[in-house]
């Protein structure tokens, strides 16, 4: 299964990385690198696993609520760009006439 | 207890300045703030760490100090709240001292991949402390605190325990709350502690270990006084020799300091048993698989949106593409889009379903060998000692640092590295690795191997 340029642009796409030429191209040799390592586990016999094996009965939940403490800074004091309590950010590309909201 | 914190805090900082500033030196710290410490020191409680300056990895949120993980993305950032292990620290009164280096978002074996330089090691300054948490190895290694906390997530605190030659825990998945802790791969990660002693590491466990009720994979067992493990005797107990983990190309110099290690142990009335883990050899790939499969997704909330740096570009998406490009670095963007292909349509079933498959087979080997009598394990920690800054290129190469370590975090057994000796000068550790919760177990067999090695265990 080795990994080509046009799969490292895509798989870059979906992970939100911009990536140059330079950077896509060495990606594909090490990945299909790493992933050369990876194929051992093909051969291994898992016929005696399934999906659900050993997961437990089931995680502990929490009541469905704020932690009590309150955050020490607000959001404004770490946030990129803020405006009347809401995280602004570029216009979609869809929508986009040059100009940020 | 303010003077003696004080003192405490004032004797740190001395050895720091001592070591850390200056082109040549160790490069422990991502950030340090002396005047918050000593204002810590001022109000911290009495309790069983009072007076106790702690270095705490950059990737834990604290308050006073920033949480940066290494890495350009957060370079600057303060968290809105604490992780739960660190104010438990603050509670037995101990004062954070510093936030150390570490591998960008604990990815690496080397602390060589921070936004901040490499860390050097204070047995060889030319030399790596491993990583990702080897600044708080290094902290504890040059003196300048007894106790750290770093985290794991493949061998990340035990590794370069065993390089700097300190003591470092990894204790059960679910012992200690990951509140706080910035999420790598969320079914791996572990609060792991870092001690100049055995005792120094049991009594850091203890304080920070137990339920918290905003970590919903804590567990819910009561937590045991581990220090107390100092006075049990290891007449009776089994300690399995796995032979995956003393391979026939071993180093035979460091299976030399493993095998007397396991004469001393035998000398202290253990019976020492060969035992099998079969899947052993397994756990690079499978951990190379899982772990960069949850990062991808634990990674995609750094997005220039709610904090940490952001940079423009055409539109949102070029946004995100902009900040995330520019801000993580060489190794964190492998393993994101290694972790993106292994989920992706068509390479889900192959690559990250089989490798959570053979997952299994590796802790069923754990499970086999402790119900068929044994009572721990023992193994090198590294199958090298520390090699020196740069000499590690390829990625792969790196990976298998983790090859005696990784199979307890995808097992979720606790396991602990203490210092057996050196090997050309260098630092080499042994590996207790027991059954889940069994601690206490692992800290007995720790306390009599420390007083058997005595100074033996440091040259």
């Amino acid at each position: 299964m080795a990994v080509s340029l046009d799969d490292v642009k895509h798989i870059a796409a979906l992970a939100r990385l911009g990536l140059g030429d330079d950077r896509a191209q060495a990606l594909v040799a090490e990945l299909n690198t790493i992933l050369g390592h990876m194929d051992v586990l093909s051969k291994v016999d898992t016929s005696a696993v399934s999906d659900g094996d050993e997961v437990g009965v089931g995680m502990p939940l929490r009541v469905d609520a704020p932690p009590p403490d309150a955050l020490a800074r607000r959001p404004e004091q770490f946030a990129s760009s803020m405006r009347d309590g809401f995280f602004l950010v570029p216009r979609l590309a869809t929508h986009e006439t040059g100009a940020e909201s | 207890m303010s003077t003696a914190a004080r003192e405490a805090v004032a004797a740190a900082a001395r050895r720091a300045d001592d070591v850390n500033a200056g082109v040549d030196g160790l490069n422990i710290f991502a950030c340090r703030d002396d005047a918050d410490a000593y204002a810590q020191a001022d109000v911290s409680p009495d309790g069983p760490l009072a007076a106790t300056p702690v270095a705490v990895k950059d990737n834990l949120a604290t308050l006073t100090l920033p949480t940066t993980c290494g890495s350009r993305i957060l370079r600057g950032y303060v968290s809105a709240y604490e992780a739960t292990a660190v104010k438990r620290l603050r509670a037995a009164g101990a004062v954070v001292f510093g936030k150390t280096n570490m591998d960008e978002f604990a990815m690496g074996s080397s602390t060589e991949h921070s936004a901040y330089g490499p860390t050097r090691n204070p047995v060889a300054p030319d030399r790596v402390p491993g990583g990702s948490s080897g600044g708080s190895a290094a902290a504890v290694a040059a003196g300048i605190v007894r106790i750290a906390l770093g985290s794991e997530t493949g061998g990340s605190v035990r590794q370069p325990a065993a390089l700097c030659g300190v003591v470092g825990v990894k204790p059960t998945y679910g012992r200690v709350s990951r509140y706080g802790l910035v999420a790598f791969a969320s079914s791996l990660d572990q609060v792991g502690v870092f001690g100049r002693s055995v005792d120094d590491a049991a009594r850091a466990l203890g304080v920070i270990a137990g339920r918290d009720p905003y970590d919903a994979t804590s567990a819910d067992q009561p937590v045991p006084d581990y220090t107390a493990a100092s006075a049990q005797s290891l007449k009776g107990v089994v300690i399995g020799k796995p032979r995956e983990y003393f391979p026939a190309d071993l180093d035979p110099r460091m299976r030399e300091r493993g095998d007397r290690a396991l004469d001393l142990l035998r000398a202290q009335g253990a019976e020492v048993r060969d035992v099998s883990l079969p899947h052993t050899a397994l756990a690079i790939p499978v951990y190379y698989i899982v772990a960069p499969a949850e990062a991808s997704s634990n990674l995609a909330r750094f997005d220039g949106v709610r904090y940490g740096l952001r940079l423009e570009g055409e539109g949102l998406r070029g946004m995100y593409e902009a900040t995330r490009s520019g801000g993580f670095g060489a190794e964190v963007t492998r393993r994101i889009m290694l972790g993106t292909y292994v989920l992706s349509a068509g390479y889900y079933d192959a690559y990250y379903r089989k490798a959570q498959h053979v997952r299994r087979l590796i802790t069923r080997d754990f499970n086999a060998v402790f119900a068929g009598g044994v009572d721990l394990l023992f193994t090198p920690t590294t199958p090298t000692p520390a090699f020196p800054i740069g000499a590690t290129t390829d990625p792969y190469e790196m990976y298998l640092n983790d090859i005696f370590t990784a199979t307890a975090n995808l097992a979720g057994v606790p396991a602990m590295s203490q210092p057996i000796g050196r090997v050309d000068g260098l630092p080499v550790g042994g590996q207790f690795l027991a059954p889940a919760f069994m601690e206490t177990r692992m800290f007995s067999a720790a306390y009599t191997l420390e007083r058997a090695l005595g100074d033996e265990a440091h040259r």
